[in-house]
């Protein structure tokens, strides 16, 4: 009785919301069927990824609804969890299901969305590529990645979907692999990833081992019991988080992110700025009550904790470096690496559903940016990303991208009225109103700085004259040495550029036979402005879910329920609070604007060169170009010296300590086996021994003269020795 | 303890079935290859289907107990009978056992490697699979240790006449070091039948009485037996055998080395050691853990240090058996399960990872990783698999090898009770940084050889490229006509592996449930 009230009870949450784990098992099938039928149909497996994004996002959509009201209908919106054991081991059972909560609609609608618009991109953008099949299937497969994690029930069917994700980022980031830079770049964001993962096996087998459970919604209920231990809390907060840095390219682990931009620009607009990087924000978001207790948020007279720190870190590292890039996809590398420090900082001071929405409004503009990207260097600058050399002047040339961009960008810095300002302002004000003043301040040079870069890039992508390939200059013919001879000058000596530039010609060559040697930019074909249109007014109204200035607190109803905690109640929007921030905002756009036409502009300036003339601005420079050395030090002094020295070492000690050791008891053997032989078994026991060496030589005989005869002696005289070894342990132990 | 006697002759025919198929081999003449290879196949095939019978006849809901139980007297002076029975725990092996040989020999049709000589070679596989089948299905220490032997010879003569260059110093050093494990483990034997009174041999009479031996003298026993297992599995710092070994042995070898040879010693472990000596396995469980962990490093870093693809995949094992070996360590059930699953899973990738490797080596004439790239281009299709069996060795979630992997790390955390919590932490700690190091090494070997573009030294030919006459036919490295993608033989030999990654990594279960009932009733004896 009780159950057939409870399954009623269960049907009349919604038909979408207990059917949500369909969403990550279409693309899986899908893959399979792009992997095996994919080249022989006639979009070559395309039609079939976008299909299944297609299909999900109409499930996602409906889930959305039905989620809305049910959390209307509900005091204290329960999540809809379903699981069915998948294996079990020594008691230990590991399920797979959904667990449908505010956060997880919210994820899988943005999954979905994006998705589904990138691959429709893609279809343009790698027409034609030697793999196109092979990216459509990785493409589909991460989003099933993606999808089944944040969708997941439990602990181990995240791992599986957060693991898939590295799967398809190597596979994307080194789709053109036959440039060693760009497997180099797909191995490092593996890897380093990997770096991270440590935690999240670690923090993962600390949770089950103290809750006896790997549910989200049981751990989250366990870690605000108050029955743990807060030093378990702790340790498995600090393991998880340690997997967050990896995967969101926080500091220290970050510098894996702009390499891979290596890959195919929709992979960096999907993987590597609005989905896959936000898995672990999404992971500290998802297990909230474990950090919250665990680092002792929001508890008095903490100032600081280490999402917090890690999160400040990040926004202004990144950023700073973002000021020395000259491919644009590196620009907006860092700038996403920035960004994921304010959704971990909103984090990491409490500010649950601004960091949240961050992540929904960030994953539009951030992804049309990058597809901005990817149109100027589609259609107007040859298939190359160097902004200083290949761009400027593009404004007019390309106006639809040119608008998407600006409205993106606006909504990156946070002007007043665009989406990043209701999210981004929100989490600084969380950090002033719960009291974390030195965070409050690191989110406004934040600001400043996010609108300083981005008005560089702007200025020399859009502004200014038209230089290197958009202008036309380069002749067809000798691509490759330009390539080449522009490298050294460049100062981001970065090999993966050039890779990026060699591959992404040679890609050229086979896509657009009849635009050889163009000089003019023109816009790009609808499949590309189109899905930038759509991001673009998301980029604009997506903000208006919750959007603190107007009451409008939509988004957070419909998702609080996800927290698991009681927070801090906001504070009140006030304009008046928000003048800093404005403020800053528009000084970074005057100071950079001022600055940039100074350097980059057609007048001569006291400020061009100045890099090279003042010592402390270019030992500063060096210091950003080289992107702090951490590089350096996680390549040549750690990788490397694991790679050489220790393993090197460790092999010495292999060959020359323990395998000489075997050898050399061998040889002892050997000789007391002749010495035994001359002086024993001649005189002694002469003809039996005799006996079996022939019989063994009889039968190696047949096969190849090898030493068998020996072996035998070898063999008898081990087991005398073991024999008499019994007799002593049976007389000791009697 | 409880047996189920039903059919008792099963077992035997599926042990023995492969001697008749030798003593058909013995008298035909050895010009004629191809009926040598179809009897020896044949006989693979009609044993494999006494396995899938078996596989369907075998009662799950028991698999705690031993089934198709025979006994029978076998040399009454010392007391040690012919007793043989299958439960949960040797069942995958053994049906394993049977497959792998199956598919080796496929592979071997066209691929028996130099000086000839199909006849013996293929005798050679099917003594060797009377070995394995019969060291998993017996159940008196005699009879394990003659069979444990009898796998012995057949590899030295493998390794020793049809190895590689260095073949003479790896097969003796294979057959003295296992041996010396082995005289060492005969002594512990021996200690066993007397200080249990000097009754049987039989594996659960010892069981059942083993609790008598007296601490310190099981601690002793225990010391020679971890030693003949630990040289079999290969442990640090037993495992010096196996680079070479590996390395020198013809592909069919080196397979069925890593697939099915090096878990006698952890299967020795999980059947023997700690069952009858559970006091003993208790006080030494710090050690194997220690060692395991040490193992996973220093197979890692040992990898990181290869230049040869082969002696690579080699040391991989050492690491990847000192996973299974860390489970085992546990003395629980999650961690035990863990090991035998980890035991099936590292067979069938590394075993894949060694038919890529022979593969490769048969096209290119070497295996050093400088002188391979762009694999992908000349041979997609191969280089993909050995891009998957990367992925599945390294633990990729989804694949078999991950779910050997991640419950032994899960079980360390929680060691039986009597353990060291904090020093079974700290192992956890270090094994999942072994799982960065396994990803560096195997990723590293899969960007260098497959990625990239081909290096000139090979590119003559492949890929369907016109063969320029004369230039490219350089005689130094034998031409590059050799170089062509997977071919009919190796899909059959492949596909049942790559299946069963896949199944077993997606469905778990299907193995869990077969051992986990009679895992859970050996480590009662721990409390967990």
């Amino acid at each position: 009785m009780f159950l057939a009230e409870e399954a009623g009870a269960t049907v009349a949450a919604g038909w979408f919301l207990e059917h949500a784990w369909l969403i990550p098992v279409i693309p899986a099938v899908s893959f399979a069927i792009i992997i095996l039928f994919g080249k022989k149909l006639p979009m070559k497996g395309a039609e079939v990824g976008i299909a299944s994004m297609m299909a999900g996002l109409v499930l996602a959509t409906g889930l959305t609804y039905q989620w809305i009201v049910h959390v209307r209908g509900a005091a204290e919106a329960e999540p809809v969890i379903k699981s069915w054991v998948w294996w079990q081991s020594g008691g230990m059972k590991f399920g797979l299901g959904q667990h449908i909560d505010g956060l997880a609609v919210m994820a899988l609608l943005l999954v979905t969305f994006i998705s589904t618009l990138v691959q429709i991109y893609s279809v343009e953008y790698v027409r034609d590529d030697r793999r196109y099949t092979h990216f459509f299937a990785a493409m589909t497969l991460f989003s099933a990645g993606m999808l089944a994690m944040v969708s997941a029930e439990n602990m181990v069917q995240f791992i599986l979907g957060w693991e898939i994700m590295g799967l398809c980022s190597f596979l994307l980031i080194g789709h053109w692999w036959e440039e060693r830079a760009n497997s180099e770049a797909a191995l490092k964001a593996f890897l380093t990833v990997r770096v991270g993962d440590i935690g999240l096996l670690v923090g993962v087998a600390i949770l089950f081992g103290a809750s006896g459970t790997f549910s989200i919604s049981g751990i989250n209920a366990w870690a605000v019991s108050g029955q743990p231990s807060h030093s378990v809390l702790l340790w498995a907060a600090i393991a998880l988080f340690i997997a967050c840095i990896g995967k969101s390219g926080q500091f220290p682990l970050h510098t894996w992110l702009p390499d891979a931009m290596a890959g195919p620009t929709p992979v960096s607009s999907l993987l590597h700025s609005s989905t896959m990087v936000v898995a672990g924000v999404f992971l500290v978001a998802r297990l909230y009550p474990v950090f919250h207790t665990g680092l002792d948020i929001n508890v008095a007279g903490q100032q600081v904790n280490l999402i917090a720190v890690i999160g400040g870190i990040t926004i202004l590292i990144a950023a700073a470096l973002a000021f020395v890039q000259n491919d644009i996809k590196k620009v907006l590398a860092y700038s996403t690496v920035s960004q994921l420090g304010y959704m971990m900082m909103g984090l990491g001071v409490g500010a649950w559903v601004p960091a949240v929405f961050h992540i929904f409004t960030h994953a539009f503009f951030k992804c049309c940016l990058f597809l901005c990207a990817g149109s100027v260097a589609h259609t107007g600058s040859h298939h190359s990303f160097d902004m200083k050399n290949d761009m400027g002047g593009l404004r007019k040339k390309m106006p639809i991208t040119f608008g998407t961009w600006m409205v993106s960008t606006a909504a990156l810095c946070g002007l007043p009225l665009v989406s990043g300002f209701f999210s981004k302002d929100e989490i600084i004000d969380g950090a002033k109103h719960n009291n974390y003043t030195v965070f409050f301040v690191i989110g406004l040079i934040g600001a400043f700085m996010t609108t300083a870069y981005m008005t560089r890039a702007t200025y020399l992508t859009f502004f200014g004259k038209a230089r290197g390939a958009a202008a036309g200059e380069h002749a067809h013919a000798d691509d490759h040495a330009h390539a080449a001879d522009a490298a050294p000058h460049r100062v981001e000596g970065s090999a993966s550029d050039e890779a990026q530039r060699v591959s992404g010609q040679s890609e050229a060559e086979a896509s657009h036979p009849r635009q050889q040697g163009f000089g003019w930019a023109t816009e790009s074909p609808l499949l590309i402005v189109g899905p930038l249109l759509i991001l673009a007014t998301l980029a604009i109204f997506s903000g208006y879910l919750n959007a603190a200035p107007f009451h409008i607190e939509k988004f957070h109803h419909w998702i609080e329920s996800s927290i698991g905690v009681s927070l801090p109640e906001a504070a009140e929007f006030e304009w008046i609070n928000a003048i800093p921030s404005i403020t800053l905002v528009a000084a970074g756009f005057l100071v950079s604007l001022f600055l940039c036409r100074a350097v980059f502009g057609e007048a001569d300036s006291k400020l061009k060169g100045l890099t090279e003339r003042s010592r402390l601005l270019g030992a500063g420079h060096r210091f950003l170009v080289n992107k702090y050395y951490l590089d350096d030090l996680y390549e040549k002094v750690i990788v490397h010296g694991v790679a050489h020295p220790i393993a090197q070492a460790a092999y010495w000690v292999n060959q020359h300590v323990i395998d000489a050791t075997v050898d050399a008891f061998g040889r002892g053997g050997k000789r007391t086996g002749d010495w035994v032989y001359k002086n024993i078994d001649q005189r002694v026991v002469d003809g039996a021994v005799n006996g079996t060496g022939a019989a063994a030589r009889g039968t190696g005989g047949a096969l190849r003269p090898i030493q068998s005869g020996k072996v035998n002696q070898y063999g008898a005289l081990l087991f005398s020795a073991a024999a008499i070894g019994a007799l002593v342990l049976v007389i000791v132990n009697t | 303890m409880e047996f189920i006697r039903d059919q008792n002759w099963l077992l035997s025919l599926g042990t023995f079935l492969p001697l008749a198929g030798v003593l058909f081999m013995l008298f035909i003449p050895k010009k004629n290859e191809l009926l040598q290879k179809q009897i020896a196949l044949g006989t693979a095939l009609a044993t494999l289907g006494v396995g899938i019978y078996t596989l369907t006849q075998f009662d799950y809901g028991k698999s705690a107990k031993l089934q198709f139980f025979a006994s029978t007297e076998w040399i009454p002076v010392i007391k040690s009978g012919y007793t043989i029975g299958l439960d949960g725990i040797s069942l995958p092996m053994y049906v394993l056992s049977m497959i792998i040989t199956v598919l080796v020999m496929i592979y071997s049709w066209q691929h028996i490697p130099s000086p000839g000589n199909p006849k013996a070679f293929f005798i050679l596989m099917l003594v060797l699979q009377v070995g394995m089948a019969g060291t998993f299905v017996a159940q008196d220490l005699i009879l394990f240790f003659v069979f444990f032997e009898i796998v012995l010879l057949p590899m030295y003569f493998m390794i020793g006449v049809w190895g590689g260059e260095n073949r003479q110093y790896a097969s003796l050093k294979f057959f003295l070091y296992t041996m010396f494990g082995s005289a060492l483990m005969l002594v512990a034997f021996l200690a066993l039948f007397y200080k249990t009174g000097a009754q049987s041999f039989s594996i659960p009479y010892l069981i059942e009485h083993g609790g008598s031996i007296a601490k310190n003298t099981a601690i002793w026993i225990f010391a020679g037996m971890f030693v003949g297992f630990a040289v079999k599995v290969p442990m640090f710092p037993f495992h010096t055998w196996l680079p070479d070994a590996h390395t020198q042995a013809p592909t069919a070898g080196s397979v069925l080395l890593a697939a099915i040879l090096l878990k006698l010693g952890t299967y020795g472990f999980i059947r023997i050691a700690i069952p009858i000596l559970p006091q003993a396995a208790l006080k030494w469980a710090p050690a194997i853990g220690i060692l395991a962990v040490i193992g996973i490093i220093y197979g890692a870093l040992g990898c990181l240090a290869q230049t040869d693809m082969k002696r690579l995949i080699a040391f991989s094992s050492v690491a990847h058996m000192g996973f299974v070996m860390l489970g085992i360590s546990t003395l629980t059930a999650t961690g035990i399960n863990a090991a035998l699953f980890g035991m099936v899973a590292h067979g069938l990738i590394t075993g894949m990872l060694f038919f890529v490797a022979g593969s490769v080596k048969e096209r290119y004439h070497t295996l050093e990783i400088k002188r391979l790239s762009g694999m992908l281009l000349q041979m997609p299709k191969m280089g993909w698999i050995l891009g998957f069996c990367a992925m599945a060795s390294l633990g990729l979630p989804g694949l078999a090898g991950f779910w050997g992997e991640f419950p032994a790390i899960l079980a360390t955390y929680s060691p039986a009770p009597g353990l060291s919590v904090e020093l079974f932490r700290t192992l956890m700690v270090i094994a999942a940084i072994g799982t960065v190091l396994a990803a560096g090494y195997l990723l590293w070997l899969f960007q260098r050889t497959a990625f990239g573009n081909v290096s000139p030294e090979f590119a003559g030919n492949g890929n369907g490229h016109a063969h320029s006459v004369g230039a490219a036919a350089n005689d130094e490295h034998h031409g590059t006509d050799d170089i062509h993608d997977v071919n009919i033989f190796e899909w059959l030999a492949w596909t049942p592996l790559l299946v069963a990654i896949v199944v077993f990594g997606i469905y778990p279960q299907l193995m869990f449930k077969v051992f986990d009932p009679a895992v859970t009733e050996m480590v009662k004896v721990f409390g967990k």
